[in-house]
């Protein structure tokens, strides 16, 4: 909007005043959308958004490529079976016929998306198949375990820095617990515990074979990564004047935690988000590779990379794919959890960056 | 193919044994061929296979070595092939004389052997051996040496074992009289094992651990490291006394050597850095072996079964129809393919493997009603499971956690539920998994395991594995997994085992018999009868396979 003088009042009767010059009136947005706007400018984290985003899109387009693309169970095993390459009908698990005859081989990658696209595993499945619902698991646990980390640790963290004393001092050697164990010794344990049995939380039963089961050890102990550093701010929050002011004018804790503490910590708790994601789902597919995460005949990008390790000689693209699909994923997530500390937090850009 | 005997280049092919075919059995050399004395075998193992304690270990890794090292009164003879089941006189210098109706066997001990520090070997240090197969709870102790009188006591209670009525020794005229309770025709069997090997009077009255204890045989420990190594060395006192039992062995020392991977130790064997690989080639090395190193390969078919155990007093195997089900379901061929193809395994439909005595060519679960398995029926499997009622449950299947069971695992658990059931996967420790799917307090419904004979009799797959003594609810020690007690059954094995005593030919009759009933019942579903690849460097020479204990350590010469 512009603030011009309307010319045709004065016209004939005052001296015509100086020209006013043009002003331009910039509305202020709020520290969010600021924020996207400073997002979007980052060309490296909207590129890292969109790998990402492709990385999505594919993978819950897993049950379509299964059905209707390649026609294949991913989850059934296909020792027996055969398929038709180059018009001629070949055992998917194809026995050596040189030498002694010893051992059998998967077929490889066929590049034809109609059927294995990338091969079989040693079970006789799509591995491309596989890898898409892989990686619906691995993101869907990615992405929930970093959400349930976040949460858990955002309550805890608020609460121990918030009321301090004797919370507070229960709260962080609770913490101090957790992270006293190096974090994959304490996921293995946890994992070869309730892998036998599942686990109850009051009403809610999670099954051995669950997929919210790796949710639920990930989430669990990863929170003092996250509360730590947010118990940190909420402290130097308790010490700033709108606080005070709060306070001084009887507002109640409940309130005040509300409407000026957890405000502030969002932020940090948003950008912890998409980095946590990252860790949760490399954390997912180390247990998997272990045997200790997803359970067969579920797919998981970890559990793919094991089922590979015994084919790495033959076929060693039922091993690559996994784990070229995690690294990428990871680092997609990783440039994007950047961008956003980069523009919720300006304080954290590097020197001389833009 | 069969690799022929070869006299004279050790660094040509020349393994002696049966081939890729696994038909042929060349013969071994007759005679000590001194040219190829000398030189350092070196063996690699994964890990190491724990106590040195013969009367202890029950591992096939360390009973193959105990081929070399440890002598009983009797041996199964160190040929090639199916001769090698034969039970010849080992310390003892004839078969013993048997008497009392079966139930007195004497022998008369050789004269002039030693053991490793110089001991004559004698009539009291078999006596203790006996003895000490009691006070150190030898795993076999009740099973195979519990028929000796005295025995029972014994077994309940170690410490303060007598044997002094069961084994009757004298010093003078050199004899051992082993007196039993009650006929057993196998004992000669269960002499030849290393569990019967003779050691000092003067051994530990419990397990020896990681400490030698002195030798018989061609070799003697030098030095025993489970984190790195097994040395063998020439047992200064040994002298060939009989070539069958035990003859002269070629290498200077035996080094077995752990911590290599799998995948590690068969590159080292392809390099010429390792002689021999102890664990079974990983399956993507296979075609490699099996084509640029087919000549280093020596595929043998083995006396053994894969199975699956179920549950008779669980739930939905305790219902005939449900058993019989995964009988008809499981693609035999498939799951050959997963261990490795056709060349290393055969499918199977009865309890015996095929070639063991009592077998007969018989399947009452293939699609084609043949005599031998051909095909599944997975229609008639999930008519079953529908009319057992049992569509719909819960069914846990528990195998090893190597990549082989698991692999078969992962196919049983995708076939259970196209069956209907609700099928999970419990992949653990191969160190635990054995003893776990034997207690009956961990409510195992079915499992995947394996039985690999101790000595060639039928009883010893049917009578240890379905005889209701081997069932011991709440054991980790109950051989019988599936829990089978069937007192008809039983007799029906009891009445073989004593036509055993006179009639081996007639009892094995009756054994084949047991065996079509066992199936009938589908007591277990087995799979098939492994082959055994043993990978060896270019430099081995005189390879000879035992059916009974395998590679043959001390024929070897890498000279």
């Amino acid at each position: 909007m512009t603030a011009t003088a309307d010319r045709k009042s004065s016209e004939g009767s005052q001296p015509v005043p100086a020209p006013v010059p043009p002003v331009t009136v910039v509305t202020s947005y709020g520290p969010w959308r600021t924020a996207l706007g400073q997002l979007r400018r980052n060309r490296a984290a909207m590129a890292s958004l969109v790998v990402f985003g492709v990385i999505l899109l594919v993978c819950l387009l897993a049950p379509f490529y299964a059905s209707t693309i390649a026609h294949t169970d991913p989850f059934a095993s296909n020792v027996a079976g055969t398929t038709v390459i180059a018009g001629q009908t070949v055992p998917v698990l194809a026995p050596s016929t040189t030498g002694l005859g010893l051992g059998v081989t998967p077929i490889g990658p066929t590049w034809d998306p109609t059927h294995y696209f990338l091969g079989a595993d040693g079970q006789g499945r799509d591995v491309m198949a596989r890898l898409l619902y892989g990686g619906r698991n691995s993101l869907l646990i990615g992405f929930f375990a970093a959400l349930l980390c976040c949460v858990l640790a955002g309550i805890t963290g608020v609460l121990a820095g918030y009321f301090g004393g004797i919370v507070d001092g229960v709260l962080s050697r609770l913490l101090d617990v957790v992270w006293a164990f190096p974090v994959y010794l304490l996921a293995i344990s946890l994992s070869v515990v309730l892998l036998t049995s599942g686990v109850r939380i009051g009403p809610i039963f999670i099954g051995a074979g669950s997929l919210w089961l790796p949710v639920l050890i990930i989430g669990i102990v990863y929170i003092p990564y996250v509360a730590r550093p947010i118990r940190g701010q909420v402290l130097a929050l308790k010490e700033k004047e709108f606080v005070a002011a709060a306070i001084g004018v009887g507002s109640s804790d409940l309130r005040i935690m509300r409407r000026d503490v957890v405000p502030n910590v969002a932020p940090t708790v948003v950008v912890f988000l998409p980095l946590m994601t990252a860790l949760s789902m490399l954390t997912e597919s180390a247990l998997s590779f272990l045997s200790v995460g997803v359970q067969p005949p579920q797919a998981s990008w970890g559990t793919i990379i094991n089922d590979g390790l015994n084919l790495l000689y033959t076929r060693p693209a039922v091993t690559l794919a996994p784990g070229i699909a995690i690294a990428l994923t990871a680092v997609a997530l990783n440039l994007f959890g950047d961008g956003i500390r980069e523009a919720l937090d300006p304080r954290a850009r590097l020197r001389g960056g833009p | 193919m069969t690799l022929s005997a070869c006299t004279s280049s050790p660094t040509s092919p020349t393994a002696t044994g049966t081939g890729a075919s696994g038909q042929a059995d060349a013969a071994a050399p007759a005679t000590f061929q001194a040219q190829h004395k000398g030189g350092d075998l070196k063996l690699l193992a994964k890990s190491a296979g724990g106590t040195l304690d013969p009367q202890v270990n029950y591992t096939l890794q360390y009973w193959q070595l105990y081929q070399t090292l440890y002598d009983g009164l009797l041996a199964f003879k160190k040929v090639n092939g199916q001769q090698s089941f034969t039970v010849v006189p080992d310390l003892a210098q004839a078969l013993p004389e048997v008497s009392n109706g079966g139930k007195t066997y004497t022998f008369t001990l050789r004269k002039g052997i030693k053991f490793s520090n110089g001991q004559d070997v004698t009539v009291t240090d078999v006596a203790a051996s006996f003895k000490r197969i009691f006070t150190v709870s030898s795993p076999t102790a009740g099973s195979f040496y519990n028929g000796i009188v005295g025995a029972a006591a014994c077994l309940k209670a170690p410490i303060t074992c007598d044997l002094s009525k069961g084994v009757v020794v004298d010093k003078g005229s050199g004899t051992v009289v082993i007196n039993l309770v009650a006929p057993d025709p196998e004992l000669k069997y269960k002499l030849s094992v290393p569990h019967a090997s003779i050691l000092p009077a003067g051994s530990p009255p419990k397990d020896a651990g990681n400490k030698p204890i002195p030798t018989t045989g061609p070799y003697m420990i030098a030095s025993y490291d489970p984190n790195t190594a097994l040395t063998l060395v020439r047992n200064p006192s040994f002298t060939q006394w009989s070539h069958d039992a035990q003859p002269q062995a070629y290498s200077d020392t035996v080094t077995e050597s752990f911590g290599l991977t799998v995948e590690a130790a068969v590159t080292a064997v392809e390099n010429g850095q390792a002689d021999w690989v102890f664990d079974p080639p990983p399956a993507d090395r296979l075609d490699e072996i099996g084509t640029r190193y087919a000549s280093q390969a020596h595929v043998n078919t083995l006396t053994a079964m894969w199975y699956l155990p179920m549950n008779h007093n669980l739930a939905p195997f305790d219902n005939l129809k449900a058993r019989q089900a995964v009988n008809w379901a499981v693609d035999r061929n498939a799951v050959v393919k997963l261990y490795g193809g056709a060349k290393l395994a055969q499918p199977v439909c009865t309890f015996l493997p095929p070639g063991f005595p009592g077998h007969v060519d018989d399947c009452q679960y293939t699609a084609d009603s043949g005599k031998t398995w051909a095909a599944p029926d997975l229609a008639k499997a999930k008519q079953l499971v529908q009319e057992s009622g049992t569509a719909g449950m819960a069914v846990g299947i528990v195998t090893q956690d190597d990549e082989v069971n698991k692999s078969i695992g992962e196919y049983l658990q995708s076939l259970f539920t196209q069956l209907g059931w609700k099928a999970t996967l419990k992949p653990i420790s191969a160190n635990i998994q054995f003893t776990y799917i034997q207690n009956t307090k961990n409510q195992v419904q079915i499992s995947l395991s394996q039985w690999y004979q101790d000595y060639p009799a039928a009883s010893d797959f049917l009578n240890v594995l379905t005889s209701c003594a081997s069932f011991t609810p709440g054991s980790d020690s109950s051989i019988n997994i599936s829990g089978y007690c069937d007192k008809a059954h039983d007799a029906k094995m009891q009445e073989t085992l004593v036509t055993a005593r006179n009639d081996e030919p007639a009892a094995n009759v009756q054994w084949a018999a047991v065996d079509k009933q066992t199936m009938s019942d589908a007591v277990v579903a087995p799979l098939f009868t492994p082959k055994l690849i043993d990978f060896v460097s270019k430099r081995v020479g005189n390879y000879q396979f035992s059916k009974q204990f395998y590679m043959q350590v001390s024929q070897i010469w890498t000279k």
